[in-house]
């Protein structure tokens, strides 16, 4: 039986902190409340803190000289990270148009899981996502929530370029493109919002632990809210939500 | 007038790097930084630089150079045979330049990076807290001929100093890389463990700034894992066998087992290691904790 949460270094110069390997939202809280303990505390050099699905990175800039003693110092403030005190989030509103100029997969999908277009849309943009972590390319979110109804393969062949901001399914994920890459997701549609602006303090509005809604839009609005973007005027919809 | 390098000739592959980013991998943003960093560690401390002074990275095939301006430049690393004006220079000293002045590179001698620092360091455009070239981040990503490399034009202040550094050049030849037991270390079969420590290693063709792949293939029935954190030196094995070294411009997460993590020294040795060159894996305890 292995006690969780499991420290063990990673290198000469990172920590590795493992929680239970699942997928799941009482796991994430545990992730993230222990990461801002940490995040809070003094380290002797200066650190990077990451977090995953059900884990926590802390790589430092140089050697770390004390494993024994830092290890001792990390074990005794997640003991004490306050799990329970939900920390606050956002409720992202990210408007996606789901024409079929965008929507490339979407009569594949329609054909497949035996559903309309309509009902494909509805069950696209009913759950609220959860934030887990950003990673993969620079501003990917990795999103948990997809209903199961949407679960589909990913495409036999990938395409060799999905266009920035397109929308995708493929087994139990959902995810946007942050800027076009080859992949095989199944497209449903596109946002005209930027998931990563390499030139703003914050090159990405979300962080982990923040919530999603997808918002069905037209073309119309698309082009809109696209001008809205390059002209720097829009401004991305949010609930704030504490306790 | 700026004081500037103009590409002649880009040669293979030259990025100007730092110590890379940090702070910005929540939002997926890889470490990026050079390669080698005791090469760039040992230029700016001939120089006199502060240790995280931006540095120009050069792989294998040496670029063409010209000075508008004097500048005292240091070049650590891999052995390109530098030469200023057709004459040969030395790596590891001050080599003072006047304006006009060429730098080029020969044959490689020893090594794949070579490291190019100059007193006072580069001024190109610094992203989210870094110099390091990313493609997609920075303007450029790589030399292109043409392009103008703005730089501090100052003189070395540590000529008289750095007689008495003691540098050693002896990983450029080494191909022992010095690796600990990675998270899913232990989920691996004593054969295979055995292998990954008994066997050579070749580097493949296929491999960058982000990945050494190994051409080798180690058998594997390890189950994907749940994507996790992974950094500089995390060594991969992909579900068909495919061992994969990360290296600076990795990704910040990944789904395949890790069952590697090279050390600082690892990742340095390896840095200098031409595609095909062997390799072998050499286990390093974790001190006790």
């Amino acid at each position: 039986m292995t006690d969780f949460p499991k420290i063990s270094p990673l290198g000469d110069r990172a920590i590795l902190i493992e929680f239970e390997a699942e997928i799941n939202e009482n796991v994430l809280e545990k992730v993230l409340a222990s990461k801002e303990i940490l995040q809070n505390s003094k380290f002797k050099q200066k650190v990077e803190i990451i977090n995953t699905y059900n884990s926590l990175l802390i790589s430092y800039v140089f050697t770390i000289e004390d494993f024994y003693g830092e290890f001792l110092r990390l074990k005794e403030l997640i003991s004490r990270a306050n799990i329970s005190k939900k920390s606050n989030y956002k409720i992202f509103h990210l408007p996606v148009c789901y024409d079929e100029d965008f929507g490339l997969d979407l009569k594949t999908v329609s054909e497949k899981k035996n559903l309309s277009v309509e009902e494909i849309i509805r069950l696209h943009t009913s759950p609220i996502y959860q934030i887990y972590f950003i990673g993969f390319l620079p501003g990917f979110l990795y999103l948990g929530g997809l209903d199961e109804k949407l679960k589909i393969s990913r495409r036999k062949t990938p395409r060799k370029s999905v266009e920035k901001g397109s929308v995708g399914i493929g087994e139990n994920q959902t995810g946007i493109y942050p800027k076009n890459s080859p992949g095989g997701w199944q497209i449903l549609g596109k946002t005209p919002v930027e998931l990563f602006n390499k030139n703003e303090d914050n090159p990405s509005p979300f962080s982990a632990g923040d919530k999603i809604k997808f918002s069905s839009i037209s073309k119309e609005e698309y082009y809109e809210i696209k001008e809205k973007v390059q002209n720097g005027t829009y401004k991305l919809k949010y609930d704030q939500y504490e306790s | 007038m700026k004081a500037e390098i103009e590409v002649l000739q880009p040669g293979l592959y030259s990025s100007i790097q730092d110590l890379g980013r940090m702070g910005f991998q929540k939002y997926g943003v890889p470490h990026s930084g050079v390669m080698d960093r005791y090469a760039m560690r040992v230029c700016n401390l001939i120089l006199g630089n502060a240790e995280e002074t931006s540095v120009l990275e050069i792989t294998m095939q040496g670029p063409q150079l010209k000075f508008n301006s004097p500048a005292s430049i240091c070049i650590s690393g891999a052995d390109l045979s530098p030469q200023l004006n057709g004459k040969a220079v030395q790596n590891n000293e001050v080599i003072e330049i006047s304006a006009d002045d060429i730098l080029k590179f020969g044959v490689r001698k020893t090594g794949f990076r070579s490291y190019v620092g100059i007193a006072g360091g580069f001024k190109t455009p610094e992203i989210m807290d870094s110099l390091s070239w990313y493609e997609g981040l920075t303007e450029d990503f790589r030399l292109k001929k043409g392009m103008k490399l703005p730089f501090n034009s100052q003189k070395s202040n540590n000529a008289e100093t750095h007689a008495s550094l003691k540098i050693d050049e002896t990983y450029l030849e080494n191909n022992e890389i010095e690796v600990y037991p990675g998270p899913e270390f232990d989920r691996l079969m004593t054969t295979q463990r055995n292998n990954l420590f008994n066997a050579e290693f070749k580097t493949d063709e296929n491999s960058n700034r982000m990945a050494v792949q190994l051409s080798e293939k180690l058998s594997n029935e390890l189950d994907p894992i749940i994507t996790g954190p992974v950094m500089p030196g995390t060594v991969q094995l992909t579900p068909s066998g495919k061992i994969i070294i990360l290296m600076r411009d990795c990704q910040t997460t990944g789904g395949y087992p890790r069952i590697l993590q090279l050390s600082e020294k690892g990742i340095q040795v390896l840095a200098q290691k031409l595609p095909g060159e062997k390799i072998k894996f050499v286990k390093k305890e974790y001190p006790e904790y």
